[in-house]
């Protein structure tokens, strides 16, 4: 049994007040409260008190309760059969506890979070008597079909490899190296501990230079992220933020996707769980749940555990950003998040700041977000966390606390717009509330990869939307009917790309996901036909007319009528657009 | 309920509204329940929200009219909080803490749960998927209701919610299938209450209803309990009995003013107007209590019906619930001073779990592309209609005409059904039709060519012509 972290005091819902603390406990301690043993962690120390915020339910725990202490701080296990897996927001696995305890979720379980019988087929990369450093890759393992996991010597590691197993099928559990450090020797083994809290090392950070492509339009095109960048996702219920991060989950180009359900649905996390075995992976023509990590901390589920859910995830995304990998994590949502922090601030009794938040949450926000980026690993090779964070402000209001904290540790936010939802022009991001500030870093990509006047094009487009603002004041007030020709095209152009472009299905199957090369096709034909049409209005031709020829429906629906194994279509396209315009006889 | 060993105390030290102090006492388990009795033997329960060394805060559920700080009896009961369930209890009317109050014999129980549920693992959930026909044209075309969802109604004071959800519980009969209704009422006048229980009566489901009344005469903190008996009752019915679960809850507004009024007596913090901060969590312990389970026949639909305070859709209770709920349906003031029932307002309303459920094999081919061309081009109504109001229909465009048209067809023809109307899925699309008809072809973008071929009506100036314009 662990030492006594001392007997209870006093429980108020989550928080539980601990009195004859040992002068050893220490803050972010792993405790144990009770004769069930709930899980908790101290989040303050004060006049011979500690308070612990509880990860279960607190139902009948009584003062006078003894509560241990692990002597470590709350931490996760990192290893082979992370993926796949289904954890809750202190990384329990969800379907050994329901194979173990039903369908609802008891407390006082205790699973590891890894498998502890498992065999993995381990492959060793690194000789003995090798002299290697924290973070080294030793061997490798295929965690799924698609996934190698690297076997990396943990921080704090240095020394000469004394031994190290042979190729073959071990547990976890079986030590596989040893390693000769300056004063000791230390086993290795296939899975390492980490507190959660603690951002794991890197060497540096560098520049971020590729884009995450998500096949999402409205986001390459408009307001792309990088791999390594951070963006927040605001707007009101409904608006669509757990459908664009599902979307990213399924269509990015990251390697590994980590997707953190904090406080929201369950359904939501049933959905992923059973569609993402079925759904096939563009890049690898695998399933997508092979390079997928789901935690589900879902409204109803502890609330001290949601506010752990995000650190849980981040440190897994940062542990297989240090194999080299580019991890995306999503977090729906991160004010639930910051509600649960609210929650847990309260019953501690500390001073609130704005709408009842902690004076601390600017600065757990940043510490959060300074966790993503692109870095060299410690074994110089370069991997990425992309942080997609979903914010649900109060009322759709993005003058509250979380959004506009936020706002000051991202560079790229995708505000969901209420009025587009609800005319369901999907995704709702706003093209006049959103933007980003990565696409100076990410140009160069795009030219060398795609075409070199991408940057060009996505200006003129911006620039129609920009006049179509102010043109629809206008019209607003006197109607479209008075406005020149030439000013009624640049409507119907706009009219053009927000239905045949930004809009997008995320149920249409071939709509839903979309190549770079696709998407700049596409934007490439809007901007011909804009510049088509442009010179035959100055020649007389009225916006009717070309409203009227038959290639402006094909334009409308170029996106699902052409597949992603049809892009010469596009060639076809242009020439209709010089066909159908010549027809009107200019 | 069952008597357990007691531990026994007389007198507390302090009475807060509906809360208690009780200090020099041994210590007591968080969140247990409570039996305080007042010196004329009438016995309330409570529960433990605070538990500290040698004392207790405890929430009296029954209310604390009549309590004296020296003669109350305090029975600390050492469970949480545990409702005896059992099918017999369909056809019954309980108080909104649980006890009959139909004259007849209690019913005997199956089994005692923790009013409070435990969640439901999400690997154990299966995905809803089978949608429900209500013959509500702007509910089972614009956002269709699916059995397992938790679809709230937002509503206003003086607005026909009632009538929308008795009438979706009677045209929505799952034919064949085990099902059942629980009704649970919290703050609202006896009439309400009455409404349902007649409109239940009449479609003959009676039997299978079991009904928890907490009215606007009962202590507001017996809310707080009411809705969670309900959703005990229903997961016993549901998940042990495997029958098909519909639980309609009114007014959800009542019950979160109830937790801000305890919350307030408290001294907590507040977030928004006056609610704790956990409104959120405590809403969502009530409905992420819907779903399905795997290998489970039954399932829990959940219809909450909210009255928004000024018909203000930010307010924190529509807002938090809108935030946790697979959508709403959101009735429309302005629809309703038209004559036009149901005033359902089909753009801000929405179902979440539609998207999987329609459609081929589900409803019908054209269906999503139907809907979403309906939301599309009323969504454009609206524009220009506040045109209209600026410069006068008869400077609009000829397109914008037809615009005005369609909106007024669609809320007179496809919005506006009688009561007892009862429509199907393909006599909603069929009607969606008629009226997208109204608008030249190459404005129907969201529909397929295929579609727009089969069913897009080229005698369309017909329609037109009967549609009455204002
Ligand atoms: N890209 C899309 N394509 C089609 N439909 C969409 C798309 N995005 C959102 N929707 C529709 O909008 C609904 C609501 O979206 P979603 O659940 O993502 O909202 P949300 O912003 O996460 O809301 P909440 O804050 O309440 O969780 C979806 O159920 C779906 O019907
Ligand atoms: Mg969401």
């Amino acid at each position: 049994m662990p030492e006594l972290a001392g007997k209870i005091f006093k429980i108020n819902g989550p928080v539980v007040e601990l009195e004859n603390i040992p002068p050893s406990l220490r803050m972010f301690d792993m405790v144990r409260v009770g004769d069930i043993l709930l899980i908790g962690e101290v989040v303050k120390l004060n006049n011979e008190h500690a308070f612990v915020q509880v990860y279960e339910d607190t139902t009948s725990l009584k003062p006078g309760d003894p509560v241990y202490t692990e002597g470590v701080p709350l931490f996760v296990e990192l290893g082979p059969g992370l993926l796949t897996n289904i954890y809750d927001g202190i990384q329990r696995p969800l379907e050994e506890i329901k194979e173990k305890e039903g369908f609802f979720i008891s407390r006082g379980v205790s699973v590891p979070a890894l498998n502890r019988s498992k065999k993995w087929h381990f492959h060793p990369l690194v000789k003995k008597d090798n002299e290697v450093k924290e973070g080294q890759i030793i061997g490798e393992v295929d965690e799924t079909s698609t996934i190698k996991h690297k076997i990396m010597i943990p921080p704090g590691i240095n020394g000469i490899l004394k031994n190290i197993i042979h190729e073959g099928d071990y547990s976890i559990d079986e030590k596989i190296a040893l390693i000769k450090t300056e004063n000791s020797e230390t086993g290795i083994f296939m899975y390492q501990k980490w507190p959660v809290r603690k951002r794991r090392p890197y060497k540096e950070k560098t520049p971020v230079e590729e884009p995450l492509i998500t096949g999402q339009r409205v986001i390459d095109t408009l307001f792309p992220v990088a791999k390594g960048g951070c963006v927040a996702v605001p707007g009101p219920f409904g608006a669509g933020k757990t459908v664009v991060q599902h979307q990213l989950a399924k269509w990015s180009d990251a390697e590994i996707v980590i997707f953190i359900g904090c406080g929201e649905r369950g359904n939501e996390m049933t959905d992923v769980l059973l569609s993402f075995p079925k759904l096939i992976d563009p890049h690898t023509g695998k399933p997508l749940l092979e390079r997928t990590v789901l935690i589900a901390n879902t409204s109803n589920m502890p609330v001290a555990a949601r506010e752990a859910s995000i650190y849980t995830g981040i440190t897994i995304a940062e542990y297989y950003r240090d194999m080299g990998y580019d991890v995306a994590l999503m977090a729906d949502s991160t004010s639930r998040w910051a509600e649960a922090l609210r929650e847990m601030s309260g019953r501690l009794e500390e001073m609130p700041l704005e709408e009842g938040f902690p004076a601390y949450l600017p600065a757990r926000l940043a510490e959060f977000y300074e966790r993503a980026g692109k870095v060299k690993t410690l074994s110089d090779t370069l991997g990425s966390v992309s942080v997609i964070a979903s914010i649900s402000p109060p009322g759709g209001d993005f003058s509250e606390p979380v959004t506009t904290h936020t706002k000051r540790f991202i560079r790229c936010f995708w505000a969901l717009d209420k009025d587009l939802a609800y005319s369901r022009h999907f995704p709702s991001i706003s093209w006049i509330d959103s933007y980003s500030e990565y696409v100076d870093d990410l140009k160069e990509w795009w030219h060398k990869n795609i075409d070199s006047s991408w940057l060009a094009f996505r200006n003129i487009i911006i620039d129609l939307l920009g006049k179509e603002q102010r043109l629809l004041q206008v019209v607003k007030l006197v109607g479209s009917d008075v406005l020149p020709e030439s000013e009624k095209l640049i409507l119907e152009i706009c009219n053009v790309f927000k239905n045949a472009f930004l809009q997008q299905s995320a149920f249409d199957e071939t709509d839903a996901f979309s190549s770079a090369k696709k998407q700049f096709l596409m934007l490439k034909s809007i901007i011909y036909f804009y510049t088509k049409s442009e010179s035959i209005v100055k020649k007389g031709v009225s916006v009717n007319e070309i409203r009227n020829l038959p290639v402006y429906q094909e334009l409308m629906r170029m996106k699902s009528k052409y597949s992603e194994n049809q892009l010469d279509q596009f060639d076809k396209l242009i020439e209709k657009i010089d066909a159908d315009m010549k027809e009107l006889g200019v | 309920m069952k008597e357990y060993n007691l531990k026994e105390y007389i007198g507390v030290n302090e009475i807060k509204g509906p809360l208690l102090i009780i200090r020099n006492i041994h210590n007591v388990g968080y969140n247990e329940m409570v039996e305080v009795v007042d010196e004329y033997g009438n016995s309330r329960i409570g529960m433990i929200l605070e538990s500290g060394k040698g004392y207790a805060v405890v929430q009296v559920l029954g209310g604390t009219t009549g309590l004296s700080l020296g003669n109350s009896k305090i029975r600390f009961i050492e469970k949480p909080l545990l409702m005896g369930v059992s099918e017999e209890m369909l056809g019954r009317v309980f108080n909104g803490l649980g006890q009959p109050i139909d004259n007849l014999p209690s019913p005997s129980y199956e089994e005692e749960l923790d009013v409070n549920g435990l969640a439901i693992n999400p690997t154990a959930r299966v995905y809803p998927e089978n949608n429900i026909e209500t013959g509500i044209s702007s509910i089972d075309i614009m956002n269709t209701l699916v059995r397992g969802q938790k679809l709230p109604i937002f509503s206003g004071s003086g607005l026909p919610h009632d009538m929308v959800a008795s009438q979706i519980t009677r045209q929505a009969k799952v034919k064949g299938e085990s099902f059942c209704i629980i009704f649970a009422a919290m703050g609202v006048k006896y009439d309400t209450a009455r409404f349902f229980i007649d409109s239940f009566e009449q479609s003959g489901v009676l039997e299978r209803v079991a009904i928890f009344l907490s009215l606007a005469d009962s202590p507001s903190i017996e809310r707080i309990l009411t809705p969670r008996m309900a959703l005990t009752l229903a997961e016993h019915l549901a998940f042990k009995k495997n029958i098909h679960v519909l639980v309609i809850m009114t007014d959800m507004s009542n019950y979160c003013e109830a937790l801000r009024e305890l919350s307030s007596i408290r001294g907590e913090i507040p977030a928004r107007k006056g609610y704790p901060g956990y409104l959120y969590s405590d809403l969502a312990s009530l409905y992420e209590r819907a779903g399905l389970i795997r290998g489970i026949n039954g399932s829990i639909t959940q219809i909450p019906i909210l009255t928004m305070p000024n018909d203000d859709i930010t307010h924190p209770i529509p807002d938090l619930t809108g935030y946790i709920t697979e959508g709403q349906i959101v009735q429309d003031r302005e629809l309703h001073s038209k004559g036009i029932y149901p005033p359902i307002a089909v753009l801000p309303s929405l179902s979440r779990l539609m998207k999987d459920n329609i459609g081929k094999n589900k409803s019908r081919e054209d269906h999503p592309s139907v809907s979403s061309q309906l939301f599309a081009s009323y969504a454009r109504v609206k524009d220009v209609r506040a045109l209209a109001s600026i410069v006068g229909e008869e400077e609009l465009s000829e397109i914008d005409r037809l615009y005005l048209k369609f909106g007024d067809a669609f809320e007179q023809k496809f919005l506006k059904q009688d009561y007892y109307e009862r429509r199907t899925f393909e006599q909603g699309l069929d009607l969606g039709w008629k009226i997208l008809s109204i608008l030249p072809k190459e404005e129907l973008i969201r529909v397929k060519e295929e579609e727009l071929k089969k069913y897009y009506k080229n005698q369309a100036e017909n329609i037109k012509d009967e549609v009455p314009i204002k």
